[in-house]
């Protein structure tokens, strides 16, 4: 995802390149979905000021949603209960699953971790973690003397 | 994924366009992940559709062709450019087929938290009724 540990140099020119022809292919626009390495998948959205993730979770409460940051990696913990139903009932179909979740991810750049803001509204979970304030970029500006 | 025996799917499932016609409306649609199941006096629904309230989920049933729909809202925000995705987001389509009679003035259904619940009455005379056997 955001690799910020370094890598060796022809990884990296490989990335670049692969980057590059995707780009080609996409027109930059990331089309192509990434496969999610485990539950619940996850959109970014960045700017310079903050970090936008989305992720659908839908049937679990607000309440068992657990978001932590530490440094640079945010991790969503939660759980989905099982509903409790009678005995004599018959499935046609189960295809939803349930159970605990954990993901970890690395964020672009490290955030103020106590203005972080999670919202779940319709099993959407939105989380705005805003840029650390001294990780900002700074215009500097030139002084004539 | 302790006690659970089932786990939870990570990726979404798109609809494949069916022989009766494309959407006019431009987008992917996906299909509700449901959990299906059924008592003596009626048959349970419960789909996944994350981003759907009770106000833009539509509910059909034509025969015996229970049809749901869930529209949603793309999401975006000022400023920001979506520089990673794991998921789409699209409006949500499935139908079954019930082989049940159903009674429609008594068709329940709720949202909450993205998840529709549908409860279906069966009708009276479709009730499981016990069939003595005769001696002869």
């Amino acid at each position: 995802m955001f690799r910020r540990y370094p890598v060796p140099r022809m990884w990296e020119e490989m990335e670049r390149l692969q980057r590059e022809i995707n780009g080609l292919i996409n027109d930059g626009s990331p089309s192509r979905l990434q496969i999610a390495p485990s539950f619940p998948a996850m959109n970014m959205w960045t700017s310079e000021e903050s970090q936008v993730i989305t992720a659908e979770i839908p049937g679990v409460e607000p309440e068992d949603i657990d978001i932590s940051v530490t440094g640079e990696i945010l991790t969503l913990r939660g759980s989905r209960k099982q509903e409790e139903i009678g005995e004599d009932i018959r499935y046609h179909r189960r295809e939803r699953g349930y159970g605990r979740f954990q993901r970890s991810v690395q964020l672009p750049f490290p955030v103020e971790a106590e203005k972080v803001e999670a919202t779940f509204k319709n099993g959407v979970l939105t989380i705005i973690l805003p840029r650390a304030e001294e990780d900002k970029p700074r215009k500097i500006t030139v002084k004539s003397t | 994924m302790s006690e659970g025996s089932k786990e939870m799917e990570v990726q979404k499932q798109e609809v494949i366009t069916s022989e009766e016609g494309e959407r006019t409306k431009e987008g992917t649609v996906y299909v509700p992940r449901a959990d299906i199941y059924e008592t003596e006096d009626k048959v349970t629904v419960i789909a996944d559709m994350p981003g759907v309230d009770e106000n833009s989920v539509d509910i059909t049933l034509e025969k015996n062709i229970l049809t749901i729909r869930g529209f949603v809202q793309t999401q975006t925000f000022e400023h920001h450019t979506l520089s990673y995705a794991e998921y789409g987001v699209g409006d949500y389509e499935r139908s079954f087929v019930l082989s049940n009679e159903i009674d429609r003035e008594r068709i329940e259904a709720t949202v909450k938290n993205g998840v529709l619940r549908l409860a279906l009455p069966k009708q009276e005379a479709a009730k499981t009724r016990k069939i003595e056997v005769k001696t002869a």
